[in-house]
């Protein structure tokens, strides 16, 4: 971690944040008309779209199929543009197929998927634009866009990331910050009833500290949920004024 | 949630690499004044005083703030010139990155200085607008000091009260005596006219870098010489292990480097190549004129040529990093009256000397002052420099203590208020939750045995029967880890410190007193915390169990050594501590037996004690240090606890524990003293510690009882130093001195950072705490156990500098004595004589100046010296005057001179009735009685 000072003497970050503040957050959904639901978020500088479709027949072989409950496909990619340096394969890597993957676990705790026996809901997930915490933009994307589709949820699904940087908790990682090689951990909460839906982290941290660095992810991960359920709320108001009611 | 709108894109142009950033502007951001109500709490940390402390200026009578500017800041701020109040505290200078109504982006075209010149203006601006909020009584104002004549006038232009450094400076009517530590900056535009230019110009950086990727110049650090100023050599560090010395000469190939310094050499082409000079020459003019005299004194550096003598030369070409720190030293008053310009002569003879400005010249003459280097312009014979203390009277006790603590970079100063706030709160006591993980053995007997006067108590012993009937033997270590948390200001400053230097007089403390003296202290009849290591033993010491655990102590006596061996002694007592000191001794005795079997050497060197004057705290006399069977039996034990911590700590973390390692001595170490046994017809093996062990035991003389002890001293001599180590970067481990596998520090935490972290790993390894990333991290361990090395180093240096000046004293008071002495070593010159009496180590020269040089004939087999017709070997007996010289005032020494035997036109006479102490010079030859 050569030189750069991730966390002033005065407590403010690179990016002039204090330790538990988020990006600034800006999202729209329903973007696409022909998928069942699309979202589009803005987590500072990463942009994540999300479209679902479902819950429809399983498509390909039947054999996939759930006796009791729905089959949650979710595919993850980023666009080549996304980064500073062009892709050469926009999906299909490793990277890709855990995120995938990850997504799926996620959103088949949130997903009420009992209620559609032997059907499939398929989640795109694309970045646009990555700088830093793309699995939280990916969620909470996808998250809108499944509220888009009106799909019945527990609850919202709010992620966020969070790091450790001596001895202080960071919420919601820029790229800058999570490229200095700290413990970087992800959260996605279910808001409500506090209940963890995915819980990732691949880097060493002392047991002691991570009780802190969890109640600052789940802490930002609320304040998503604040913003998320503002935007949904607007959504709701915006279209109900379109249907003239 | 406080968060701006606005944001913007940074761009920044590596290679193709197009970087976005956002970066929000916070509007939530206090001034930092204490007395402002309208960004009332918004700041944290240090305040701005209400009132600041004025300093009566002619130019500003309204209290105000300063606002300095980057470079003002940068060269100004380590003389204290500013007080604390008087600052627009550093996070003002922060500000404008941060703040919403200061933030000021870069403008097309501008480049990045004038940005931040023009950022702090508006800070400045912004300040006086935002104070005017305050109430009309604590009406403040901002000043903006600034030495860039563009920027200043762009202030005022702007309305911003701005004067350069030196007007503000000036302009304070209380202190006139602070211009003279002003850097001089100024100086160098003005300069440029006069004279010539001396140097060639250094290269700049980003040049020297390209030239060492391409191999055209080499990176090294600048060694100057000590005994020639015009010499000096560049060691290279490169990477194949082949680390090369180059060689420089002459004023204008060292090109204003100065000691220590990180410097790129380019080597001259093999012709010019020379020999190092063994001239000794010694930097006099006063004048800076006389640079062809130099020429011509360089031109004697290069006479002697011998084709094989000739070394890499090369010249210094760019400097890449200043390794400057302000010096001590003495000022050398300029001939010319009322002139300001004097030069400044360092007490280390590897700085050049450095012209200053004063105009208190005449108060600082015999003083010992502290001079910074400004800078050494390319016309300039000398750096410039600024006069920054005054320390004190040459010969003073306090001055000259100063004085060996900064040469020996020993940090010396109060603790800071940051460090103390990390302090428990006062009166301590132990509450519930320090006793989690912590056992309670406040019934055991527990006694500490120390030196006379100790107060930082770091261990204490007990010693008990089992119902078993085995012995349970404790150590117990005060528990200072408990205390100094990782990571805190407290840790930090005793990192940095490293150890507590013992100085004659004086204790400079790793940790302050408050803990080194009373909580970790384990004092008698109080509570104290403590980390303990308890073996269960057999009667003939055999260590059946070990175990560690944190515990809560209350020592039953703290004895001195004496008391202790008293208590042992005498029959008549049979108290619990009596009977507990009596096992341990017992053990004691057993447990060096088997370490001296295993091959550990008992070496010796002279130590001598000073006994003070309590009033003066002059030294009255010297003594060597007594050695009683106590010392043994306490040592003894902390052996056992080092080496039983040091196996548990490398079991558990094989690849971070911190460990002691002392390597093998390389045989040719060794040939010193075989040669020098042999001339007293008595064999020393070398091959291992066991065979130098039994071979030093065995080497006695029964006519010359000193012989082993003179053996032991030069054994000792040929040791290697012992070092921290981490163990997973390196992996000998072995201890040749104490003949362990595996060793570390444990048993004095208070006074040694290495126990510090020892102990952390240690109660981390038995989960009685937890645990921290750098703890795990093998090189920030090995970066802390350089540092370690390096202050126990300078420890050591201070220390025994701290002795040779207090035997200058005694010797001073004492006048001239003459006392038997044996020869250590020959030397082609000289012989190294030790005074048992005093401890007092010494060399006798046989050459001088101004003097016939006597016929010596030196032999390299059997060392000796011939001198006319007297043959010296090794361990002979003489007889030596002692005095002190004080010719040149900075460098007091203590002169020794033969007396016995009598050797005509070398020896002097005995009687010193007539002698002179401050002409040491004037000797009168021996006549024959």
């Amino acid at each position: 971690m050569a030189g750069l000072e991730l966390l002033s003497d005065q407590g403010y970050r690179v990016d002039g944040r204090r330790a538990g503040e988020l990006r600034k957050i800006q999202a729209r959904m329903g973007v696409f008309a022909q998928a069942d639901g699309s979202a589009y978020i803005e987590q500072g500088n990463t942009k994540a779209l999300a479209v679902v479709y479902g819950p429809h027949e399983i498509r390909g072989s039947r054999a996939r199929a759930l006796p009791d409950r729905a089959l949650v496909n979710c595919q993850y990619s980023s666009a080549t543009f996304s980064t500073g340096e062009r892709k050469r394969r926009p999906h299909g890597d490793r990277k890709s197929c855990e995120m995938g993957l990850q997504l799926r676990q996620t959103f088949e705790a949130a997903i009420l998927t009992q209620l559609h026996p032997r059907s499939q809901i398929d989640i795109y997930v694309q970045v646009l634009q990555a700088d830093g915490g793309t699995y939280a933009a990916c969620v909470n994307a996808a998250t809108l866009a499944v509220l888009d589709a009106g799909i019945p949820m527990r609850d919202f699904v709010c992620a966020c990331s969070a790091g450790f940087v001596d001895g202080t908790a960071l919420a919601d990682l820029s790229h800058v910050e999570e490229a200095a090689g700290g413990p970087q951990l992800a959260l996605a909460l279910l808001p409500a009833s506090g209940q963890i839906a995915l819980l990732e982290m691949d880097a060493r941290l002392h047991e002691d500290h991570l009780e802190q660095v969890l109640e600052a992810a789940a802490r930002a991960s609320r304040d998503v949920h604040t913003v998320l359920d503002r935007v949904v709320r607007q959504h709701v108001q915006e279209a109900s004024v379109l249907l003239g009611d | 949630m406080l968060k701006s709108k606005t944001f913007l894109k940074k761009t920044r142009a590596g290679g193709v690499m197009k970087i976005v950033r956002e970066h929000y502007l916070r509007d939530d951001i206090g001034c930092g004044a204490s007395g402002c109500a309208v960004c009332d709490g918004a700041h944290e940390g240090p305040v701005l005083e209400l009132q600041p402390l004025d300093r009566a200026s002619s130019l500003c009578p309204q209290p105000h703030y300063l606002l300095p500017d980057t470079n003002v800041l940068l060269h100004q701020v380590h003389f204290n010139v500013w007080r604390p109040g008087t600052w627009a505290s550093v996070a003002s200078c922060l500000r404008p990155s941060g703040s919403l109504e200061t933030y000021v982006e870069q403008l097309q075209g501008e480049n990045s200085n004038d940005r931040n010149d023009r950022a702090i203006r508006v800070a400045a601006k912004w300040y006086n607008e935002h104070l005017k909020n305050m109430s009309a009584e604590n009406r403040l104002q901002v000043i903006f000091i600034t030495n860039d004549r563009k920027n200043k006038e762009k202030a005022i232009e702007e309305g911003i009260p701005a004067f350069t450094c030196e007007e503000y400076i000036k302009s304070l009517t209380a202190n006139p005596e602070l211009i003279d530590r002003l850097a001089c900056l100024s100086e160098e535009g003005n300069e440029i006219e006069s004279g010539k230019t001396i140097f060639s110009e250094h290269l700049p950086l980003s040049k020297l870098q390209q030239g060492i990727k391409s191999g055209t110049y080499l990176q090294g650090t600048f060694r100057a010489s000590r005994e020639n100023y015009l010499e000096a050599t560049v060691w290279v560090h490169s990477d194949d292990e082949d680390n090369k010395e180059i060689l420089l000469q002459g004023l204008k190939n060292l090109n204003r480097a100065i000691h220590e310094d990180i410097v790129a050499v380019e080597l001259l082409p093999k012709h010019q190549w020379v020999a190092p000079s063994s001239v000794v020459l010694q930097d006099e003019g006063q004048n800076e004129d006389d640079i062809e005299k130099e020429e011509e004194r360089e031109c004697i550096l290069k006479t002697a040529v011998n084709e094989k003598m000739l070394k890499p030369t090369g010249r210094v070409v760019g400097i890449i990093k200043r390794n400057w720190r302000p010096y001590c030293g003495m000022l050398s008053k300029s001939d010319i009256k009322e002139s300001r310009r004097h030069l400044f002569t360092p007490a280390d003879k590897r700085i050049p000397r450095i012209r200053i400005e004063t105009r208190q010249a005449s108060t600082l003459e015999g003083r010992r002052i502290i001079v910074a280097v400004d800078g050494w312009p390319r016309n300039s014979r000398y750096p410039n420099g600024h006069f920054v203390k005054n320390l004190g009277e040459v010969g003073d006790k306090e001055t000259e203590t100063e004085v060996l603590l900064l040469e020996h970079d020993v940090p010396h100063q109060a603790f800071s208020q940051a460090v103390l706030s990390f302090l428990p709160k006062m009166p301590w006591s132990i509450t519930e939750k320090d006793m989690k993980n912590r056992e309670d053995l406040r019934h055991l007997c527990v006694c500490s045995v120390d030196p006379p006067g100790c107060t930082d108590i770091d261990d204490a012993l007990h010693c008990r029967e089992l119902e078993n009937g085995n012995l349970e033997v404790g150590v117990h270590i005060a528990d200072v880890s408990h205390f100094i948390r990782p990571g805190n200001a407290l840790d930090q400053e005793s990192a940095r410190r490293g150890t507590t230097v013992y100085l004659c007089e004086k204790r400079i403390d790793m940790v302050p007193e408050l803990l080194s003296s009373n909580l970790c202290s384990l004092r008698s009849n109080v509570d104290r915390l403590a980390f303990s290591c308890i073996w269960e033993m057999t009667h003939n010491a055999e260590i059946l169990k070990t175990r560690f655990t944190k515990s809560v102590i209350n020592s039953k006596a703290s004895l001195t050594y004496a008391e202790a061996q008293m208590r042992i002694d005498s029959a008549a007592m049979n108290d619990n501590i009596t009977t507990s000191l009596r096992g341990l001794n017992k053990l004691a005795k057993i447990l060096k037996k088997g370490r001296i079997e295993k091959g550990a050497l008992t070496l010796s060197s002279p130590e001598v004690r000073f006994h003070m004057d309590s009033e003066t705290h002059d030294p009255i006399d010297l003594q060597t240090k007594e050695l009683r069977e106590t010392n043994s039996m306490v040592e003894e034990f902390m052996l056992l606890a080092n080496i039983s911590v040091a196996k548990k700590i490398h079991e558990e973390f094989s690849e971070h524990a911190l460990l002691r390692k002392h390597p093998a001595p390389p045989p040719s170490n060794y040939e010193i003293l075989v040669k020098a046994a042999k001339s007293k017809n008595l064999e020393i093996k070398t091959d291992t510690a066991k065979a130098l062990a039994d071979s030093l035991d065995q080497a006695d003389s029964p006519i010359f009882p000193y012989l082993n002890t003179l053996l032991r001293i030069l054994a000792t001599r040929c040791m290697m130093q012992a070092v921290y180590f981490c163990s997973g970067m390196d992996n000998d481990f072995h201890h040749y001195g104490l003949a362990s596998p595996i060793y570390t520090h444990f048993t004095s935490p208070i006074r040694r950072y290495a126990d510090i972290i020892v102990h952390r790993l240690l109660a981390v390894a038995i989960g009685a705490d937890c645990t921290y990333p750098e703890l795990t991290d093998k090189h920030k361990l090995a970066d802390l156990c350089k540092n370690l090395n390096f202050r126990h180093k300078m420890a050591q240096y201070a220390q025994r500098a701290s002795v040779a000046f207090h035997t200058q004293l005694f010797f001073k008071s004492k006048g001239i004595v003459s006392e038997e002495a044996y020869i250590l070593f020959v030397r082609k010159n000289a012989i190294v004589v030790l005074i048992p009496k005093y401890g007092l180590e010494g060399t006798v020269f046989f050459e001088e100046k101004d003097k016939p040089n006597p016929r010596l004939i030196y032999d390299d087999e059997i060392p000796s010296l011939k001198i006319e017709d007297t043959v010296f070997h090794v361990f002979d007996k003489v007889k030596v005057k002692i005095m002190l010289d004080s010719s040149n005032l900075q460098h007091q020494k203590i002169r020794m001179s033969l007396v016995e035997p009598q050797i005509p036109g070398i020896s002097v006479s005995a009687d010193t009735s007539n002698m002179d102490i401050n002409e040491p010079e004037r000797k009168k030859k021996k006549l024959q009685k």
